[in-house]
């Protein structure tokens, strides 16, 4: 049952994903309207499926690699639809359906959804760790858009080869400023999840403990060198993009080698 | 009842054709009067003249060109041969497309919509637009607007000024605490900037080697002149500089500007040189954050708009097939309410075009 809501929710984010890819490639892009509401209706089916999912486990749906990947694809759309709405960056719908779309697809064919033998309901503190967190790693993950965005844009003025996408896209000023704003969400969320870790009164795997942290420094140096404006907006970008791609092995890194039983 | 259209346009005459026949103040009168229109809407932009009109007997075109002459000229027998005539059901679709901006010269250009709004006004003020031609014009100003949204028609600036604000539009977002500096005061660099004060630039500085021209021209924009030679010191500022001198060597180069950008890193700055010879090295763009853009690069990324454009058309001539098919079947049942109300049946809107 939940993981037919999954499908439908995955087929949602397909739906917007291949009307995109049409669109551009008729060099006609006028998606953003049917990308925002396909992209609502995945995550009304998404959190449809957390929401059976918890009650049926009777905790935060965070106990093995498939519910991380969903819990993660979640809070990518939670974001795209607040931040998209107010920051007027909805034409970021034509990166983000796809990477959910990826996400919920790889956590759906892949043999990741292992029940756990531990049923017990952990510590508020351990369930808040790793919702917070999460909800960080998808600020960090439309942050990661937002960058890769303004790359496809820099190169397209650089190169003066403009395609049909390049007016839909917001300013480069602007979603420099975006991407700013999401690296702080995602930093102070990081930084309260992380805090959450050190009240769950369990002991402290210490590998998680120095790659939470590892990627904790990570964002603060690029937050920093942003603030410093010693590093151009393009490097800014790219340090968004490697850093996410870097945390999202490290999560999946942690979430496999680990011996709790969440995050 | 007949509907029909005829004209002249820049795909079939040249301006000094159009010229002769641009018609006169009293033409809604003498269309109906002396050529027979029961209704009669002049159409004239700088790339067309058109009569639309309804007459219950056919009207020759030789007779409404010669109403669209001034007094006492006598029309050219090739002059004639400039001249379209579109009936019924072509003469809908000819006016969707126009109102469409599909047959201007400029395609997806929406000046002409506004045009065709100001000459339906005065038709309709002037008593010489009825029931046929108001329910025509309508229905093509509701089709423009559906073209115009549905399809990327008016989509991309077509001209280098446009095209360079809009970049810059994609660049900086709003333009209102943008700078700009003009380096050279040439009439290029002026309609650019004007383009600029459009969309809301405020502070424009102009460098220019004569001092009166440079105040000259910040007058129009409304902006500030400032001595050539500090240049370099505006350039760490501002946002936008637009080049247009009559030097012969570049003005701005990498050696020169590497160093008035390292204080602003985090802010880009857009070149936009309209010089020819430039007035910027080439490898200028290859500094960080530098968008550098010539005449050639401006005037393509305008064709490649044009081409865009080009490519929307059918899928706004499949609009307006839709609209010509929906119009016709109104026209037929309006015409046999209005002229056989015991319910003969009248030849059809497109039977008459066969």
């Amino acid at each position: 049952m939940d993981r037919a809501l999954l499908i439908i929710s995955t087929l949602c984010f397909f739906l917007a994903m291949v009307r995109t890819s049409v669109a551009i490639k008729g060099r006609s892009y006028r998606s953003a309207g049917f990308n925002f509401s396909a992209i609502a209706l995945g995550f009304v089916f998404q959190t449809a499926f957390l929401s059976v999912r918890g009650h049926s486990l009777g905790r935060c749906p965070l106990t093995n690699l498939f519910e991380v990947f969903i819990f993660l694809a979640w809070s990518v759309s939670l974001i795209y639809l607040l931040i998209g709405t107010a920051y007027r960056l909805s034409p970021m719908g034509a990166f983000t359906a796809p990477f959910v779309f990826a996400l919920q697809a790889f956590a759906l064919l892949a043999p990741i959804d292992v029940p756990h033998p531990r049923v017990a309901s952990p510590s508020p503190w351990l369930e808040m760790h790793a919702s917070v967190s999460l909800i960080a790693y998808g600020a960090f993950a439309l942050a990661c858009v937002a960058g890769l965005m303004y790359l496809v844009q820099e190169r397209q003025l650089k190169s003066r080869q403009i395609n049909s996408m390049f007016y839909h896209f917001p300013p480069l000023t602007d979603l420099f400023a975006s991407l700013t704003r999401l690296l702080w969400l995602g930093f102070v969320l990081l930084t309260l999840g992380i805090m959450a870790g050190f009240f769950t009164g369990q002991p402290l795997p210490y590998m998680k403990v120095a790659w939470s942290l590892g990627v904790w420094v990570f964002y603060a140096a690029i937050l920093l060198a942003r603030h410093l404006g010693t590093t151009a907006p393009r490097s800014i970008a790219v340090l968004c993009v490697v850093a996410f791609s870097a945390a999202l092995t490290l999560l999946w890194g942690i979430t496999f080698l680990s011996q709790a039983p969440s995050l | 009842m007949n509907l029909f259209c005829v004209g002249v346009s820049h795909h079939t005459a040249n301006v000094e054709t159009r010229e002769r026949f641009v018609g006169h103040a009293a033409i809604d009168r003498i269309l109906r009067e002396d050529a027979g229109c029961t209704e009669a809407l002049l159409l004239t932009t700088c790339n067309r003249v058109e009569v639309y009109a309804a007459s219950e007997a056919p009207v020759p075109t030789a007779r409404i060109a010669r109403c669209l002459l001034a007094k006492g000229m006598v029309a050219e027998d090739d002059e004639m041969e400039a001249f379209y005539r579109h009936e019924g059901q072509q003469c809908v679709q000819h006016l969707f497309r126009v109102a469409s901006g599909l047959d201007s010269m400029v395609i997806g250009e929406t000046e002409i919509l506004g045009q065709a709004k100001k000459a339906y006004a005065a038709a309709r003020e002037s008593g010489a637009a009825g029931p046929f031609l108001h329910r025509l014009f309508q229905r093509a100003f509701r089709v423009a607007k559906q073209v115009r949204t549905r399809t990327g028609i008016t989509r991309g600036a077509v001209s280098v000024g446009s095209v360079a604000a809009d970049l810059a539009e994609q660049i900086f977002g709003h333009f209102e605490r943008r700078k700009v500096l003009l380096l050279g005061a040439g009439e290029a660099s002026e309609r650019t900037a004007r383009a600029l004060v459009k969309r809301g630039v405020r502070d424009i500085r102009v460098a220019n080697r004569s001092v009166d021209r440079a105040q000259a021209l910040s007058a129009l924009v409304g902006g500030c002149a400032v001595p050539i030679e500090e240049w370099e010191t505006h350039c760490r500022e501002v946002d936008i500089l637009i080049s247009s001198t009559a030097g012969r060597t570049p003005i701005v180069t990498r050696q020169n500007l590497a160093p008035l950008l390292r204080d602003r890193l985090d802010r880009p700055l857009f070149i936009i040189d309209i010089a020819v010879p430039r007035d910027v090295a080439r490898d200028v763009n290859e500094l960080e954050g530098v968008f550098l853009y010539d005449i050639d690069s401006l005037q393509s990324i305008a064709q490649q708009s044009l081409a865009l454009r080009r490519q929307q058309i059918a899928a706004g001539e499949e609009i307006i097939a839709g609209h010509v098919h929906d119009f016709s079947g109104w026209f037929v049942a309006a015409r046999e309410r209005m002229l056989n109300p015991a319910g003969l049946n009248e030849p059809s809107l497109r039977a008459s075009e066969s």
